[in-house]
């Protein structure tokens, strides 16, 4: 029996796809100049992680161990296309500008990952739950890392969400100030590779915070002998 | 009798990191001199206020790292760090970019790295780079040569004075955006050049001088005396500058044709131009961010020299000293693996 707090956990922080396990940083790097564009990848990613933790699950028990990679690929690859085909009918102009990362997401090691390591030896509700988690993380930093780039980029956020939610998002766009210069750096890759950096760091101080107080919690056990002895030890 | 055994080597240099660095900002002196004579306070005001940020910056990151501040300030790095961004930027650079600049030199680029002697990159390029890729139009902005100022008689444009310059660069006057006070440099002019000859071009703006370009050329020998200078004083070796602007100069010449429109011009203008003096004596002899060994250093400066002409003639940009720099500072680890000396008695 899976523990599913324990899989939110593991998703969201303490084995995050994009900030711990690092995988998926194509994606990461090359789509997240706004939020817009990172919501898409985002969303697109969690439905194929979904489905295709799921079908993995399934034919878990049917699977000859040798085989099973180009048999997680197939079933990654037809999610894919799916999710490829689903957003040419309904979200054209953003399958547009997602490009060639949508057909990547394939290639996305975060999926597979997720597959070899979690599917095919879990029952499909505990997989289903993991992938729906695990793309939750990934597409949270995605969004986070896409508003820190629109935002130091260009001075606003949130523009052009009418591309996923329609028309009347449109007016979602908040801008900073009219007079803010591009910030060209942080729209192009190297500005991804740096904030992702940042984003790890935050993580990890965060990280040795939650340590520290725990450790601190845990210590005065210890201290609170009365006998006070100058040298030496009992033994 | 003293029994205090002291094993080799027994001489020693007074020389530390904070009195080299000190060393360094005085030989900027003249080049500085020359841009502020030639160009106006903007120079001046730049280097001012990368000083104020760079140390303001500094300070937050060393506390932040918990270590003593006052040591570190001390030892003038962000001071040398802040002049050669100041005297990089364009004259009259606003507040913010100067700040921008800094932030990426000294944070990122230097204290994200382990702080001074960690850093595999020159800071102040880091910085320079980081600006003139996100903000083309403000750094390719150069002022235009004073005395040029005065003989377009451009109305409008009186030079500003030193307080003026500073209102300048805080933005609390405009920056006059009147044509005339700004103006294309020479190696811009070259960049753009499709139809001159290079005689033709250089009688036709008067921005070109005698050798390199107007102001350009004084600039340049400032930095020239500087660094020969430090050379006096054995601050560095002259490995990496000498190799870089013979390599310059060999591949200038090389490409030089005569002066036709599609050659680069010669090899006194490129050494005479753009930031190749100040590159050469100043940038790529950091001790931290080069090869290490005198051979390496050869091929360090010679590598950035052959960067520099690539780039100024078939890249897209005008110049080109901070992207060699930095390339080469990519390389450097690599140069040093294979120019270790050999250790005598082990062959």
């Amino acid at each position: 029996m899976a523990n599913y707090s324990e899989l939110t956990l593991n998703g969201l922080w303490k084995n995050n796809p994009a900030l711990v396990q690092l995988l998926g940083l194509c994606p990461l790097l090359g789509v997240t100049n706004s939020v817009v564009n990172s919501l898409g990848l985002g969303l697109a990613t969690i439905f194929v992680l979904f489905a295709s933790n799921s079908c993995v699950s399934m034919i878990r028990n049917v699977t000859p161990a040798e085989i099973r990679l180009p048999a997680f690929v197939m079933i990654i690859a037809a999610a894919v296309t799916c999710t490829e085909l689903l957003m040419q009918a309904y979200a054209f102009e953003m399958y547009e500008i997602l490009g060639i990362f949508l057909p990547l997401i394939t290639t996305n090691c975060v999926i597979l990952g997720r597959a070899d390591g979690f599917a095919c030896k879990n029952s499909l509700p505990a997989a289903a739950y993991d992938g729906l988690i695990m793309g939750l993380g990934f597409a949270l930093v995605l969004f986070l890392l896409g508003a820190a780039r629109e935002l130091i980029g260009t001075g606003a956020i949130f523009a052009n969400m009418d591309l996923i939610f329609g028309a009347g998002a449109a007016e979602w766009k908040w801008v900073l100030n009219k007079d803010y210069p591009q910030f060209l750096l942080a729209v192009l890759p190297p500005g991804a590779f740096i904030l992702t950096g940042l984003l790890i760091a935050l993580k990890n101080i965060i990280d040795n915070r939650i340590a520290k107080v725990q450790l601190a919690r845990s210590a005065p056990a210890e201290k609170t002998s009365k006998r006070v002895r100058v040298t030496g030890t009992i033994t | 009798m003293p029994l205090v055994q002291i094993t080799s080597p027994h001489a020693h240099t007074s020389q530390s990191t904070s009195s080299v660095m000190m060393l360094v900002a005085i030989a900027t002196l003249p080049g500085i001199a020359a841009l502020t004579i030639g160009f106006g306070w903007g120079t001046l005001t730049n280097i001012v206020l990368s000083i104020i940020f760079a140390l303001a910056l500094e300070a937050g990151a060393v506390r932040l790292r918990k270590q003593p501040i006052g040591f570190y300030l001390r030892d003038n790095s962000a001071l040398v760090t802040a002049i050669l961004l100041g005297i990089a930027l364009p004259p009259y650079a606003s507040w913010w970019i100067i700040l921008t600049g800094m932030f990426f030199a000294i944070i990122i680029a230097k204290h994200l790295y382990g702080g001074l002697g960690y850093n595999p990159f020159n800071p102040a390029m880091v910085g320079y780079v980081v600006l003139l890729i996100s903000f083309p139009v403000e750094m390719t902005r150069w002022a235009a040569p004073l005395e040029l100022v005065s003989e377009l008689g451009t109305s409008g444009v009186s030079k500003p004075t030193l307080i003026e310059s500073f209102g300048i660069a805080l933005r609390l006057i405009e920056l006059p955006t009147i044509d005339g006070f700004t103006m294309a440099t020479p190696l811009d002019l070259l960049r753009q050049n499709d139809a001159l000859m290079i005689s033709d071009l250089k009688q036709t703006y008067p921005q070109f001088g005698a050798q390199g370009g107007l102001v350009w050329e004084w600039a340049n020998l400032g930095f020239l005396i500087g660094g020969l200078f430090l050379l006096y004083r054995k601050i560095y070796t002259w490995h990496g500058p000498v190799s870089m602007l013979v390599t310059l100069s060999l591949l200038a010449a090389i490409f030089y044709d005569g002066g036709s429109s599609n050659s680069g011009g010669s090899p006194m203008l490129h050494l005479f131009s753009g930031a190749t003096m100040l590159g050469a004596w100043f940038i790529l002899t950091d001790p931290v961010s080069s090869a290490v060994s005198n051979k390496g250093r050869i091929i360090f400066g010679s590598g950035i020299g052959a960067l520099i002409f690539i780039i100024r003639q078939w890249g897209n940009y005008p110049d080109s000293v901070a992207f060699a720099v930095l390339l080469m500072n990519f390389a450097a680890p690599l140069i040093d693996h294979y120019t270790q000396p050999k250790t005598y008695g082990h062959s």
